[in-house]
């Protein structure tokens, strides 16, 4: 059977084109969701993908929170929907709670735009794990914006619950609090990145292969899990 | 017409990149013994009737402030900070 993946076009999307072609990559079939569309089309998991939904207005990802796909993607996501943030996508995570903590202007006030090595972290989630815990990787990252911040009570429970699911090696591009690049949530169904995974499937248009992994570990998530219950929005 | 004005700020324990880059440039324009800068949002919300502080406080703490990384005060204006 296949697996459909919805991937959300925010008004200042960018990425969702690459997201959709990694999507299809991974062997899964992409479905196009629209923010105003508050249905989910009966799809298997989701993913925001980055660029700067709502012009970056207010805060980063704080207009978007309040889209109509964004509070059926929420309760799906407390009842177990998989869902992937990519860069903005991770910041309207932290705006809609569905993660702690928020993602803040880099330190250094620049946009970083490099080729970045990360090493791997927890593999107890639905988007990463086909990696094993350590292992490194070069993903790109692309973004103003992306300091993670929270208080220190959520980041030691962070780390004493092995939620974080990257971290920046090799220099950290941001100023990121315990050099955090991802996290999941505690069920782990939910995960945010920094990093953008659907720059990096393929050697022709990224640095590695690495970025693969976050779309088929979903599918071995979903062969293994039973499929989550949308109710009447399906 | 009643407005309402917020001002939200990082919280003093968050970071304040521009804030710093501001500070930094004072020194250019000749002026010393700065010892911070801090900055944050003002928003005015124009109410239609009576000033509505209780929407206004729904308002900035779901959307306008992020309780966290931010605080916010807010009060009508021409009357002191609610």
């Amino acid at each position: 059977m296949s697996v459909n993946i919805g991937v959300v076009t925010f008004p200042g999307s960018l990425d969702d084109r690459d997201a959709v072609r990694a999507v299809a990559r991974s062997g899964a079939t992409p479905i196009r969701l629209w923010h105003a569309d508050a249905l989910l089309h009966g799809v298997d998991a989701v993913v925001l993908p980055g660029g700067f939904s709502y012009g970056d207005y207010l805060r980063t990802g704080a207009i978007a929170r309040f889209a109509a796909v964004m509070e059926t993607i929420a309760d799906a996501a407390k009842g177990g929907l998989p869902v992937l943030g990519i860069c903005n996508g991770f910041q309207i995570l932290c705006e809609a709670h569905l993660l702690p903590g928020a993602l803040t202007r880099n330190q250094h006030l620049h946009f970083r735009n490099r080729d970045q090595r990360l090493r791997m972290g927890s593999v107890a989630s639905a988007w990463t794990n086909g990696y094993t815990h350590g292992q490194e990787v070069v993903i790109p990252i692309k973004s103003g914006e992306g300091r993670y911040v929270a208080n220190a009570h959520t980041l030691d429970e962070l780390e004493a619950d092995d939620r974080i699911v990257a971290r920046y090696l090799g220099g950290n591009p941001n100023g990121s609090l315990f050099d955090i690049a991802g996290i999941r949530n505690e069920a782990g169904n939910v995960v945010g990145l920094m990093p953008h995974p659907e720059h990096a499937i393929d050697e022709l248009t990224g640095p590695s292969r690495d970025g693969l992994g976050f779309f088929t570990s979903v599918l071995r998530h979903l062969a293994a899990a039973p499929p989550v219950p949308q109710g009447v929005n399906a | 017409m009643a407005r309402v004005v917020v001002d939200v700020m990082l919280k003093p324990e968050i970071l304040d990149p521009q804030g710093q880059a501001v500070a930094n440039a004072l020194p250019r324009l000749g002026v010393s013994g700065v010892a911070s800068v801090r900055i944050g949002k003002r928003i005015e919300i124009d109410f239609a009737g009576e000033p509505d502080l209780e929407h206004a406080r729904r308002i900035a703490d779901t959307l306008l402030a992020n309780p966290v990384i931010e605080e916010f005060t807010l009060r009508v204006e021409g009357q002191p900070s609610a």
